[in-house]
């Protein structure tokens, strides 16, 4: 190799690091943007001075309650929630491969879903139970989906063909769940389903933070290895990264992070799978998207709700709002996919 | 084959569709005996108590029968069009658009007769089915499994948190809507099943009449053509006739998936995969299996009932899971 050669290989380098650096601290700027405007903005408006007062703990009358109490859980639970999703979303599209192949539609979410749903109309439960249950039912059904899926070579378009069959299944007896319910319990639930933030409260936030940390550094510190699984399960072998322990470990926390986002404000329409691909489009390729997915899944999310909260006339469930931006684009990507053959 | 095989299948399966009808009358939350069932049905009396149950009991089996037949056919017929294993409503979310037109009719147009109901259904159905399936057909390979199976799954997630958009700020809808999501034949009328059963026989018709140019065209476009098949209008009146039979039957049932996927399967290990063959085997097959799954709902759920839809989701996504496992990886 020549060395003019070398140097335009290095100037390549270090041009994606340059753009991904970039494009991350905006996408932190926007968010800390939003969220200033977010604790400012609601049926009374505060000025930035009274925010500042209470965030350093003053008490000032009224804003106090309305910021301290109101928005700032929500604000902080939707900016994790979001991450955790971007971060899950993430891990599975890029591991299956494919853009479509996030928790929310093969089935993972679904799992959670079922736990969480039974917990809170059938036994009544709320809080740190209900994440932990939806957790170890998020995982078993992960694992089973993964086991199901193996036999011969691995492959994605395989699990994703059963994750939508379980899906199914699982689909089956939310429905039930809701149908047996008792007639005041449906609303709260079925507004759970579709992804809310209207019961945050500070007690959730440290351990929605723990989970989100924990498992967002091990989703970043595997990133090195989940770009080596990208260059294909052949090369990966060969540049003697261990695919199958990667994989299961990845998956595992991405599962994690599902679940337990899932728990607390329900399954959130196609943040999952809407962050990656957004993602990859400002930081481009090469460079691992796992943390720019995450920022961007905070941002969908923070977006999402204070569109769902104060543009329209109703209050609409951050989920709807996300569900709703993310449908035109989802039939999008799945045209370009099918066009470039990406899904088959 | 030889064709007294097949009429030795035909005669065991209609045996079979007559025990689960049998099993209907006489099962649920009051069991019949066998002989008092018969002898009520023949005597057309209504006096005691399990006389008016079993004649309570005669427009849901009668419903389960054409709707598990038509649900059977449209199986087979999608199956055939796509020329795609998994082609399913509910896998391609055929159900979920007629979910939503229906809650648009109840929240926007204040619909609630069952005429509207079904035009509303059909509706939904045929925009959705035809989506679903232009998106993905796009691009190289045509309709494979996994892209269809794709395309439905993520504009089914679109569709729904639509119809939570619609459904949330408005409580009555919820509660009428609820019962209505989770497939059930449990709440058939003699109305409902004269409303339905033009539109079914329409579609049934249609699905007889197009299979020998089916049959054809399973050998593939070009012979086809050659043959002198106009392919494309067979595919859509073929789609036109599953979409009839699809919406029509969700319309009054909800949205029973899976009928549609298993039954044209174990049909075809029967009796191979030709349309004449598969068609009325499926027909009758469908009827077997939600009549099948309706008792078992019964049984199971007494004193109250399972839902039929969820006791088929049950039966039938372990199949298409047993599909998705046989397939060769190039197939998907």
């Amino acid at each position: 190799m020549s060395i003019s050669a070398r140097i335009d290989i290095r100037k390549g380098i270090s041009g994606r690091k340059r753009r991904w650096i970039t494009a991350t601290l905006i996408l932190t700027l926007l968010i800390s943007i939003l969220s200033i405007v977010i604790l400012m903005v609601g049926n009374t408006i505060y000025p930035i001075k009274t925010v500042v007062a209470v965030l350093s703990g003053e008490t000032v009358k009224g804003a106090t309650f309305a910021i301290g109490t109101l928005r700032l859980p929500r604000l902080l639970s939707g900016l994790m929630v979001g991450m955790a999703f971007g971060f899950a979303g993430s891990t599975f599209q890029t591991i299956l491969r494919n853009p479509l192949a996030s928790p929310d539609i093969i089935g993972v979410s679904a799992g959670s879903s079922v736990a969480a749903i039974f917990c809170i109309l059938v036994l009544n439960l709320s809080g740190l139970v209900v994440s932990f249950v939806s957790v170890i039912f998020g995982l078993l059904v992960s694992a089973t989906i993964y086991r199901l899926s193996q036999g011969g070579q691995f492959s994605g378009g395989r699990l994703i063909l059963i994750g939508i069959g379980v899906q199914a299944m699982l689909n089956s007896v939310i429905s039930y769940m809701l149908l047996k319910a008792n007639q005041y319990d449906v609303p709260g639930a079925m507004r759970w389903l579709s992804g809310s933030l209207n019961t945050m409260s500070m007690n959730d936030i440290p351990r929605l933070a723990t989970v989100v940390v924990v498992f967002g550094s091990i989703t970043i510190l595997l990133g090195k290895l989940l770009q080596m699984l990208e260059l294909g399960e052949q090369s990966a072998i060969s540049l003697g990264v261990r695919t199958d322990l990667t994989r299961i470990l990845l998956i595992g926390s991405a599962v994690v992070l599902t679940a337990f986002a899932t728990a607390v404000s329900g399954p959130i329409a196609f943040v999952a799978f809407l962050s990656g691909p957004i993602a990859k489009r400002i930081v481009g390729s090469g460079k691992s998207h796992a943390l720019p997915s995450a920022l961007v899944g905070a941002l969908l999310v923070l977006v999402a709700d204070f569109i769902g909260q104060f543009a329209l006339g109703i209050k609409l469930p951050v989920g709807v709002i996300t569900g709703i931006l993310g449908a035109p684009y989802l039939i999008l990507l799945l045209i370009r996919m099918n066009r470039t053959g990406g899904a088959a | 084959m030889k064709s007294s095989r097949f009429t030795g299948i035909i005669f065991i399966s209609i045996v079979g569709l007559g025990l689960c009808i049998l099993l209907s009358l006489t099962l649920g939350a009051r069991v019949i005996p066998l002989n008092e069932t018969i002898e009520a049905i023949f005597s057309n009396q209504r006096t005691t108590v399990n006389q008016v149950v079993v004649f309570e009991r005669i427009p849901r089996t009668i419903f389960g029968m054409i709707a598990g037949m038509a649900l059977g056919v449209s199986g087979a017929l999608m199956q055939a069009i796509t020329r795609n294993p998994i082609a399913d409503p509910s896998i391609l979310g055929v159900n979920t658009g007629a979910s939503l037109a229906v809650v648009i009719g109840i929240a926007f147009f204040s619909i609630g007769s069952l005429n509207a109901f079904i035009w509303f259904a059909i509706g939904g159905a045929a925009v959705t089915a035809l989506a679903v399936y232009t998106i993905g057909s796009i691009g190289p390979g045509g309709p494979t499994p996994i892209k269809l199976a794709l395309a439905g799954a993520a504009t089914s997630a679109a569709l729904s948190s639509l119809v939570s958009a619609i459904m949330l700020p408005r409580t009555e809808v919820m509660n009428l809507f609820r019962f209505w999501q989770v497939g059930s034949i449990s709440g058939a009328t003699w109305e409902g099943i004269s409303t339905v059963l033009p539109f079914l026989i329409i579609g049934l018709g249609v699905s007889f009449a197009l299979a020998p140019a089916l049959d054809i065209l399973a050998l593939g476009e070009e012979l086809a053509s050659g043959l002198g098949v106009k392919t494309n209008t067979i595919r859509v009146i073929g789609a036109t006739g599953g979409v009839l039979l699809t919406g029509a039957t969700t319309a009054i049932a909800g949205p029973i998936g899976f009928v549609g996927l298993m039954v044209p399967h174990i049909v075809r290990l029967a009796v191979g995969s030709s349309l004449k063959r598969v068609l009325p085997l499926s027909a009758i097959g469908g009827a077997t299996l939600l009549l099948g799954a309706d008792v078992i709902g019964r049984v199971l759920g007494r004193p109250s009932e399972l839902e039929a839809g969820i006791i088929t989701a049950f039966i039938g996504a372990p199949i298409l899971i047993m599909i998705a496992r046989k397939a060769k990886v190039k197939m998907l």
